[in-house]
């Protein structure tokens, strides 16, 4: 038994956005909902027939048993793991395990919140750090303003880079019908926006919106049976180095550098094969690391990788194409949002954003504060 | 080698030492490596030996940030990443210099300091002699 034996065995046969670009008034429960409703209805199902449930919430201390509850159904099997926003990229393990073991038959993933609209802010059930705290570090924002600040002393990074990440996340965006921010963005309005924690600025930060997402999944030998063409994983890896910053190894290095090649290996490809690439891009930073620690480019060359649009639009690496967590939405966890991207650019319904013959995806989830990794490789029927 | 599974933990230990003003880092004794946080195990060989030690209170910049704030909120302040030179890395604030003009690589020294509504707090300040 080994990792490979998961290749391709699982399918993602149903996608449901709710929520976005906003949604006042709506709990972030309903918001889910909304977006549990599409996917099912992508997939021709209902709520009764799904029996496996893969959740995580901000809001929620034991999100399986609210969501299950609200919809009424009743999973063989559910699991909560909470490694941050990566945490619905790192479901893809344990639902395509249950599936394969047949613990159930319909794997359901799903998120939402309210953030947006509720709060107006990132709300968190993180506890504070002990041995942080007491120097008042702005969370999440310090920690990875202290990541950035390091990889520009020791590659030369600069900030005019990390606003090229951000640009080019809102061109994306604006091909997006359902992204939050769309208006026109240059770099000389990123590099002169208001200074939150050095280098990082407002525009090298998130977005904080609403938002829901939902998958659905079943074994792949049921795969055909469903109306839309389905999606196999092929390679998903997990890793995870540290919690808070101060005990991150090298700042310059995330725990990407382990999950991606884990992931690769799974699923038999290179960098090289990925034809779109779906970056979990908290703050402008994270996308110049996860080029580098995926393979994209090599370590201390993803500031000059990312410059004169060559992830944007036109570029040569389409990265988060639906313009990512800097412009699309950020509702506190962005997991679900980068999965369901890609499975809409594999389908070829990506509209006026669609990357022509993609048939692999790259999706890369982060968690906490440059802490939990996850990356995942799907790819459409050609791919098996 | 005290027994760490036994009586206040490490945390309260550590935290009674700084607030009698003193910087206390642990040592394992089978691997030979400093540990900051405090544990009752060793992070480099799972080893519960671990024996507490004065720091030497001598650092490093390895990252910095300045956080923004409103002057009326008390205006912008630092947090650093300090590298301990006994190998552990921390949070913590450059003090003795505006916020802006901490630099990574910078050589530092522990400061224990009373901080209002904190208490006893552990601080760094530039090193005499420049860089480390």
């Amino acid at each position: 038994m080994k990792a490979t034996d998961l290749r391709g065995k699982t399918a993602i046969v149903g996608v449901g956005l709710g929520g976005l670009p906003s949604a006042p008034n709506r709990s972030s429960m309903e918001i889910q909902t909304e977006a549990v409703h599409r996917a099912l209805a992508d997939a021709g199902l209902k709520p009764g027939d799904v029996d496996g449930l893969f959740t995580g919430s901000s809001h929620a201390f034991m999100p399986a048993l609210s969501t299950a509850e609200y919809l009424g159904i009743r999973p063989k099997i559910s699991d909560t793991t909470m490694i941050g926003g990566s945490s619905f990229i790192g479901h893809l393990l344990p639902a395509a395990m249950a599936l394969q073991y047949g613990l159930c038959d319909v794997a359901l993933i799903c998120y939402g919140s309210n953030q947006g609209s509720g709060f107006g802010k990132l709300k968190s059930m993180s506890e504070p750090q002990t041995y942080e705290a007491p120097y008042d570090p702005r969370h999440p924002i310090t920690s990875y303003a202290l990541a950035a600040a390091r990889h520009m002393h020791q590659f030369g990074t600069r900030r005019e880079d990390l606003a090229e990440v951000a640009v080019a996340a809102r061109r994306w965006a604006q091909l997006n019908p359902l992204a939050f921010a769309r208006d026109d963005l240059t770099i000389e309005q990123v590099m002169a926006a208001r200074m939150v924690n050095d280098p990082l600025s407002t525009l090298d930060c998130c977005l904080v919106t609403d938002g829901g997402g939902a998958l659905v999944l079943v074994r792949s030998e049921r795969a055909k049976d469903f109306p839309r063409p389905p999606v196999y994983m092929l390679g998903t890896a997990m890793a995870h180095w540290h919690r808070q910053i101060s005990s991150m190894p090298d700042l310059t290095v995330t725990a990407a550098a382990e999950s991606g090649p884990r992931a690769f290996a799974m699923a038999g490809l290179t960098p090289a094969d990925v034809d779109v690439v779906e970056l979990y891009d908290a703050f402008t930073i994270n996308t110049i690391l996860f080029l580098e620690d995926l393979g994209f480019c090599a370590k201390g060359e993803g500031g000059a990788f990312v410059r004169n649009g060559r992830i944007a639009p036109g570029g040569n690496l389409p990265v988060n194409t639906n313009g990512g967590g800097l412009s699309c939405c950020h509702p506190g966890m962005y997991g679900t949002f980068l999965l369901i991207e890609a499975v809409q650019q594999l389908r070829g319904e990506a509209g006026a954003r669609q990357v022509d013959n993609t048939h692999i995806a790259l999706c890369h989830g982060n968690g906490g504060v440059l802490s939990s990794q996850v990356t995942a490789l799907l790819g459409d029927a050609s791919t098996l | 080698m005290s027994n760490l599974f036994s009586g206040p933990g490490p945390d309260a230990v550590f935290a009674a030492a700084l607030a009698e003003g003193r910087f206390m880092l642990q040592q394992c004794d089978d691997c030979k490596k400093h540990v900051f946080y405090p544990r009752v195990l060793c992070p480099h060989c799972g080893s519960p030996k671990l024996a507490w030690q004065p720091a030497s209170g001598q650092g490093t910049v390895y990252s910095t940030t300045v956080v923004r704030r409103k002057p009326e909120q008390g205006g912008d302040y630092n947090v650093a990443l300090v590298d301990l030179h006994e190998g552990p890395r921390m949070m913590s604030r450059v003090d003795g210099l505006s916020p802006h003009e901490v630099v990574i690589g910078m050589a530092v020294r522990a400061k224990i300091i009373d901080e209002p509504k904190k208490g006893k707090l552990l601080v760094f300040m530039p090193a005499q002699g420049g860089v480390a």
